[in-house]
Formats: structure tokens, sequence, C-alpha cells
């Protein structure tokens, strides 16, 4: 490597087989109290149906369990090791409050049919986190049951059907831009509405024109990330929820790209009729390796009557409760409340920052966003010249000419001790580098990033094999996938043995 | 703040690095008109010593040191404190889905184990990483069996827990699928023969629960026989995954859909659970959700990707089997060290004391009270009849610090003064016997005040 890595360099890390190799009879990890009440005969009671054998699940001992998920863990890159920056994920700080005040006894082992009597605490923490989406947001209602991102865009979509029901005149379509997030189109389809294209204009926004000539009594919606999954706010937003209005249509706001615009500006101010956040991304609660996620939805009024069953009250005597009774409604997404956890963590969030800390909060996620942007303008290609929000996307035309492509990029950070940027995303982008550093970036981590960037686009001037071969620091090289997708292994069995 | 690592000094080089003036040029695309120019009328900015006392605060009003013996989709088991020292582990509470697959290898061997334990608990070939919950799980395993089958109706047990029956309705609505509902009979089993008839040539699966939300086991073999008979799938919704280390999987279902709530995840006023769906290797790629699979590095290295991602929704957008996205990796993990803790014996022993608790109970609470559905096995759940509205019961159960069972009246109104009761390994005895007495005490009182009306009537 003839750049130095100044941010990464080499440990020894501990080889772990799969849990299962390590068992072997009569070791436990585990230990009952004795019972207090008389022992069953498990025949008698079950007959046929008591299962004799539990397969291959493993026997191990204590100390085994917690070096073999300790090495596990090891192997992992995470925000609490350095800068994070998939674009359009928000890998900002996960407070290590939120992770004390969700165990409280009372929280933690809350069970969710306990008579509201006893919910209070409970209702109460879902009820000062709705009204400060609310007010963050400047939706008048919301609901918290969507269980993530996703789960929040078919709740909205549902709501969206129902109003257009109600109305005597369900619609067909719904219009999505070509830069959004894969789920928008998924979502559409779930729902059971047709998804019509939108082209982006060449500054990367919403092409009016365009939705002008597709906008029509058949269109339920149209779904939109703003700032957009380029990372530019959509500076027509106005003209857009008119178009949309005029002709009886909604506007849904993914809200995916929060972090750029929480005490800044509110959707609901723009004219956004219905849209979800992710807690998990500009609220701080931990990604956790893939979820748990929580998809809020927020609404305007209008929408009211369709929320998920059951909808948080303020009852007369002053307590909280829940109502049922709502003929309306879309019906349930998910069983209880949704992911309760999450709002406990997202709550702590917000009180930790306060209007103060959630707008300094944003601007300091835009700021680090422009500042990559101007570091690495010039080595990289930038697509799209319009400014940028929190996130911003290059492309690897500079780098295809010598083979390079996003991904090897990407690998390559790897190496530099960065997780890489989220790649070939968006789409309308051929070979995107998409970057979103989020808040919790220092200066210095900024400048060590835009340093392994600047090296990494010389590297592939001058040894562009190098790079296309990356990662070469990593426990395992580059995974064959293709031969992962053909003959799937997808659990251990006995008689496949370790390699090595 | 203190979250936010810049100094005023280096926010100032920053801006002046980027060539603006003050941080407003880079919010200038934001139209003047929509610009948020005041404070957000959100609570100030706290101390983590206040943001502590105001959650404890919280926690207190929430109830705090009850016996519960409420169940419903939602258990109380003891969870082995290694499941959070583990899970707090930076590198797993704070990383992403693993895209990046050399830098994930934590996470992808953790996620094939879990898939490779619940294969292996429910008796079927494959599972995936994990799902929102028990709930969406299992409307989502509805929809993967009408993909399967081509055919558009489900027939429903009217035992699956209410609040699963109303997930799949709403999912069921817009896709333009016909939902029937099959009833239980008096052993709290599903009746075979209504299922017969309900079952038609566009039923594209039956879906059952079992432990079924009475907590009564389905004979799954005998509902497997009369699917697959018609050529409809089944589709077995486990909420209580404890059971499984004592009651026979449904093997002959065509797919499982799971909470694996009851492995070590708090129960946390109802979320964030994990769902799982589980199935025969043939349907792998009709299923939703995440998968991880084992494959090489160049050198030949035994390593873990995301694998048979044509079917998500990041490449197929609308034609993706779900719009599915995230999972529920960190609860999964939760569950994948509950049940690495417990393991082949453990998990039996378990389940068998789950077992001896309830058989207890339904005892003690059965010498006074009517426990319905006697004739069939169950697990940790029972449904006690009363004279007295079991609401009225239960209040008087809170003043013992007992959280009784859940009253069914608003689901099951057919079975009048019934509540729910649930036992687990951690009921004790003592709160069995003052919740059996207290049961037992509204049943006399309830009696005598009847003998007296008839006494009355009678002079």
């Amino acid at each position: 490597m003839k750049h130095m890595t100044r941010k990464a360099t080499r440990h020894v890390s501990q080889n772990e087989g799969l849990i299962f190799e390590k068992s072997s009879p009569g070791k436990a990890a585990w230990k009952l109290p004795p019972l207090d009440v008389p022992e069953v005969d498990t025949n008698e009671l079950l007959g046929p149906l008591e299962r004799m054998h539990l397969g291959n699940m493993p026997e191990v001992s204590e100390i085994e369990i917690i070096r073999h998920f300790t090495r596990l863990s090891t192997w992992n890159y995470a925000i609490d090791l350095g800068m994070y920056p998939l674009g359009s994920c928000t890998m900002k700080y996960n407070p290590r409050v939120n992770e004390v005040v969700s165990r409280l006894d009372g929280l933690a082992n809350g069970h969710p049919y306990q008579p509201e009597k006893i919910s209070q605490g409970a209702l109460r923490i879902i009820k000062t986190l709705s009204d400060c989406l609310l007010e963050i947001t400047g939706m008048d209602a919301i609901t918290l049951q969507p269980a993530a991102g996703a789960h929040g865009e078919l709740t909205g979509l549902l709501l969206v059907r129902a109003y257009h029901d109600s109305k005597g005149v369900p619609r067909k379509k719904v219009l999505i831009p070509d830069s959004a997030h894969g789920t928008n189109p998924a979502t559409a389809a779930t729902v059971g509405y047709a998804v019509e294209n939108l082209k982006s204009n060449a500054s990367g926004m919403v092409d009016i024109a365009a939705l002008e000539a597709q906008m029509n009594e058949e269109v339920a919606a149209l779904m939109l990330t703003n700032p957009n999954t380029l990372g530019i706010f959509e500076r027509e937003i106005h003209k857009i929820a008119d178009i949309l209005h005029a002709k009886g249509g909604l506007l849904y706001m993914d809200g995916a790209n929060m972090n750029a615009l929480v005490g800044k500006v509110r959707p609901g101010d723009f004219g956004v009729d219905v849209m979800h956040l992710n807690l998990h991304k500009t609220f701080s609660t931990p990604h956790g390796g893939g979820g748990p996620g929580s998809g809020p939805v927020a609404i305007k009024k209008v929408l009211e009557p369709f929320l998920p069953t059951p909808v948080l009250i303020s009852k007369p005597d002053g307590t909280l409760g829940f109502d049922y009774d709502r003929p309306q409604s879309v019906g349930r997404v998910r069983a209880f409340y949704g992911n309760f956890g999450m709002f406990v963590r997202a709550l702590a969030y917000i009180l930790a920052n306060g209007p103060d800390g959630l707008r300094q909060t944003t601007e300091d996620a835009v700021l680090n966003a422009n500042y990559i942007r101007n570091g690495l303008e010039g080595p990289y290609d930038l697509p799209y010249a319009s400014p940028s929000m929190h996130e911003v996307v290059f492309s690897d035309k500079l780098q295809a000419k010598k083979g390079v492509r996003t991904m090897d990029i990407a690998k390559r950070l790897i190496d530099y001790g960065f997780h890489p940027y989220t790649t070939a995303f968006p789409l309308i982008v051929p070979g995107a580098l998409m970057i979103e550093p989020t808040e919790s970036e220092s200066k210095e981590e900024l400048d060590l990033f835009v340093e392994a960037m600047k090296a990494i686009a010389e590297e592939v001037e001058d040894d562009a094999e190098t790079v296309r071969t990356a990662p070469h620091s990593t426990r395992v090289a580059r995974l064959d996938e293709t031969a992962a997708a053909r003959r799937p292994i997808l659990r251990w069995k006995p008689t496949l043995k370790p390699e090595a | 703040m203190r979250y936010l690592p810049k100094s005023p000094t280096d926010r100032e080089a920053m801006l002046k690095a980027i060539g603006a003036k003050s941080i407003d040029d880079l919010f200038a695309p934001i139209p003047a008109e929509y610009r948020l120019n005041r404070d957000l009328k959100v609570p100030r900015q706290m101390a983590e010593s206040e943001i502590v006392d105001w959650f404890r605060e919280r926690s207190r009003e929430n109830g705090d040191g009850q016996s519960i013996f409420l169940g419903a989709g939602a258990y109380y088991h003891y969870r082995p404190v290694i499941i959070d020292s583990l899970i707090l582990r930076g590198e797993f509470l704070t990383a992403y889905t693993p895209y990046q697959a050399e830098i994930s290898q934590g996470t992808l061997q953790s996620i094939f184990e879990f898939q490779t334990m619940i294969s292996e608990l429910t008796g079927m070939e494959v599972a995936n990483a994990s799902m929102y919950d028990g709930s969406t799980a299992a409307a989502e395993a509805v929809m993967m069996a009408v993909r399967l089958t081509g055919r558009r109706s489900v027939a429903v047990a009217r035992s699956v827990h209410p609040e699963y029956r109303e997930v799949l309705t709403t999912y069921a609505f817009h896709q333009g699928m016909a939902l029937a509902t099959v009833p239980f009979t008096g052993d709290g089993r599903l009746d075979l023969k209504a299922l017969e008839n309900a079952i038609s040539s566009d039923t594209a699966c039956v879906l059952i629960q079992s432990p079924n939300f009475f907590g009564t086991i389905e004979d799954a073999e005998a509902l497997a026989e009369i699917a697959h008979r018609k050529g409809a799938m089944l589709v077995v919704s486990i909420a209580e995954a404890i059971s499984l280390g004592i009651i026979e999987p449904p093997r002959s279902a065509d797919v499982i859909a799971m909470e694996a709530q009851s492995l070590g995840v708090p129960l946390g006023f109802g979320g964030p659970y994990c769902g799982v769906i589980a199935t025969r290797e043939q349907y792998v790629r009709q299923m939703p959700g995440r998968l991880v699979g084992q494959t090489t590095d160049r050198s030949g290295k035994r390593g873990f990707v995301l694998t048979l991602a044509t079917r998500e929704q990041h490449i197929r957008r609308e034609k993706a089997t779900s719009n599915i996205c995230t999972n529920q990796a960190l609860i999964a993990l939760m569950a994948n060290i509950f049940m690495t803790v417990y393991g082949k014996i453990g998990l039996k022993e378990l389940a068998r004391q789950n077992l001896a608790k309830t058989a207890y109970a339904t005892q003690q609470f059965g010498k006074h009270a009517r426990v319905l559905f006697p004739g069939a096995p169950r697990f940790n759940e029972f449904v006690v009849q009363t004279n007295e509205d079991p609401y009225a019961i239960n209040s008087r159960l809170l003043g013992h610090k007992i959280v009784g069972g859940l009253p069914l009246k608003k689901f099951y109104p057919e079975l009048g003064h019934a509540s729910l009761w649930c036992c687990t390994e951690l009921s004790t005895r003592s709160a069995i016997d003052t919740a059996a007495g207290l049961v037992a005490e509204s049943e006399r009182s309830v009696r005598s005040a009847r003998e007296e009306t008839v006494e009355e009537v009678a002079r």
C-alpha cells in the first residue's frame, strides 16, 4: 500500500467455528431452580405429541458462549469503531443512556395486556414521543404501530387507499420517482397499486412537467423522498404538492432522510399529507445488524379516521388509554402497539437533544456532507451539481475508465479503516457512491475519510488491481456470492465439516 | 450538545473550507417560506441524570414487581444475563445490515446459526433471518402460500391469536384475498368437519396456531392431511416458542411462522419482538425476508453472505416477494444466544417446568372454577371460566400484586366470563395458590349470593 492508513491498523483476531462444532453432550450453560410444584408425567399429558429429540441443538458452557459471540463481534465493523457512511441509512451514534432506560424493570417487563391502570408509564412515553414527533414533522396525528420503515410505508399507503375509498373513487396508481428506495414500489404493489415511474430532471429533482403530464384522477399518491436519495432538497416541493392536490391526490413523504430537516423545516408545512419516520435512522435507535426498526406514520387530519387500531387517547380523568372503536380504521398492521422499546430510545434521544440540540444535529449533518462533497469533488465525478443536504452522491465515472467500479472502491475503503458508503444506489446514477456521514463525525474523522478516498482515487491510476481485488486486510476476502445463490447452504448440518 | 463531536472553531473552519458564509447558506435550497424560524416545542435539553430520572418515574407508574399470569402472544420467561452482556457489544449493537460481508462476518455467522437452530426446532428445512414479529410473519407466510399455490383464499382458525388475525385481515384486504374463519370445538381444537367444508379449490392455505390462542395443541398432522388432500398448504403460527422444547413440531406443515419472543426477548410492552418464517427447501425462493448463506472466499475459506437477494425489494422493486427491508437482527441475536444457552437439553427441561407449573395451576383453578377445553393437551395457557366478570376479579387480584388472566370477552364473547391464564417457569407456586384462591373466593361468593337469591324467591 502506497499510502499510510492513518485510521486503521492490523490486529490479531481470533478464529472461531460455528457453535455446533463446539458442542458436546453433557456441557451446559443453564441451571433451572428446583421445581416448587409436582413433577409431571409428560407422556401422560402429551401422549404422541411429546417431543423426544431436539435435533442438532448445541450443548456448550457459558464461557464458550461468551467467547463465541465476543469473537464473532470482533469481525464486525460498527459505528462504535468509526465512520459508517452508508447513504440513506443514517448511521449515527446510538447513545448508551437509551439502552439503560429501555431496560428499566417496569418498561422492559411490562406486558402489553397488563391493565391500563398499571400501564400509565408506558402510555405516557408513547404520548410524549407522539407529541414530539408531531411537532417535529408539523403533522396532525400519528401511529407508532409500524415495526419498520417499509412497514410504515405500507401503513401510510393503506391510509391513502382508505381515504380514496371513503370518497367512493378508489384510485389505481402510485407515482414513484426513479430515484426512490426499492421499498416504495414494493410497498405500493403490496397494497395493490400499480406503480408508475416518474423521471427525474437534469438537476436530479422531480420533473415538474412530467409530473403534470402523469398526474390524473387515477393517481392516489406520489411517494416522494425529500431530500431525495441524491441528497437534494426538492426545491419545487410546493408546486409538487399543488399539482397532486389539484387532482385530488395525496403527497406521501418517505421520511428516510428526515435527518436533514429536523428543526429546520417541517414536512407538514410544505404540503405533505402522510409520511413515515425511521426511528432507527433519525432518532438514534440502534441498527443492531439489521433491526429492529420502528416506522411511525404521521398524517394530516383528513386521514385520522383511518389510523390503525388501537389509537392512544387521553381520557377525561387525565389518564391515558387505547381506543379500539374506530369504525373507519384500516385495521391493525402489527400485534400489540409497535416496537415500544424503540419508542423509549427515540424519546431519550429527543430529551437529550432538546430543540437546540436537534437543530444543531441537523446543521452538523448537512455541514459534514458538504465538507465531504467539497473534499472529493474533482477526484470523483459529481453527476448532479444541485446543492447537497445530508448526503452526497458521486459516481465511479472517472475510475471506471480504469476498470474500477464503485464496489471496488467501497471494498478498498475497508482497508483504510472505514465502512463503505452505499454502492450502486440510487439507480439513476450509474456506479453511484452514496455518502452520508451524519452529524456524529468529527472534523478529524472526516479528514481521514477524505484522505482515504483521495488515496484510493490515486491508487486507481497507479495500481488499479489492488483496488479491484480489495479488501486485503479482512478475515475473509471477497466471497463467492454467485455460488452462495446457485447452491444455497442456509443452515449447518453435521455432514458439513469446517474447512480449517 | 454532548453527542456532537465538533467545537465552534471546527464548524467555522469547515464552513470556510466549503466557501459558505454561514450554516444558513447550506439550507438555502429550502424555500424561505417553509423554513422554521423558531425553536421546536419539545422539552428542553436534559442532562443524562434527568433523563434516567424521567424514565424511572415512568417505569414506576408502569407497575413493578407484580406476578404476571398473562400470555396471549407475549410470554414472561427468564432471560439469562449474558444475552444483554453480548448484544450490548457495540460491534453487534451499532452495525447495520451486513451488506459488506467482509466486515460483517460476526452478524452473518450468528444469523446463520439462528437459521440453523430455528430449522432444527421447527423441524423445517430452512428458516429466514427474522421478520418483524409473529403477527406479520403469519401474514407474510399466508401471502407466500398464495404465491406458491396461485390460489386466492385462506381458511383461518378462529383459535389463531385475534390480533394476528386482524393483521392478516389488513394485509389480505387490498390483495383481494378472501378469508374464511374456521371454528373450534369443545376441546379447544379446530373443528375438522368445518375445516373440510371451508376449503375450496381456491384455498391457498389453512392458517392455524399451535399451541393455539387458548394454549391447546392442535392435531397438526390431521389438519395437514385435510389441507393437502384439497391442494392447500398448511401454515402454522407458533406464538410460544418454548413449547418446541417438549411438543413435537408440526413437521407436515408447509410453512411455519413463528414469534421468537419467548426465546430471551423481554416483554417490553409488546415489542420489539422477533418473527421468523421456516419452510421446505423447495419453497425458499418464495420466502420473504433476508437469508444468510454459506460460501467461500478466493482462498477457499468459509464465510457467510446475504443471499437469494433477487427475491427482495432493493433488486426486484414492485415485483419483490415482500416490501420488507429490515429484519430484527439484534432480537434474533437475543434468541440465538438464548437457544445456545439452553441448547438441546435445557430447552426440554425448561419446557417441562412450564408444563408442570401449568398442570399444577389448572388443577388448582379447576377445584373451584371451570377450566375450559379439557379434552386436548395444552402447553402453558388455559382458559378459566368464572361466574363473576374477570375484570372485577382481576382488579381484586391487582391489590395482591397479581396480574390475572386476559379477559376474553372482547375477542370471544361466546365464552362468557372467561379469561386466558398463562404460567411459565417464573410463576411461583405461592402466586398460583394466591391467584387460584382469590378466583375460588369469587366463585364461592357468587354462588352463595345466587343461593341467597334462590332462597329469597323460595320464601
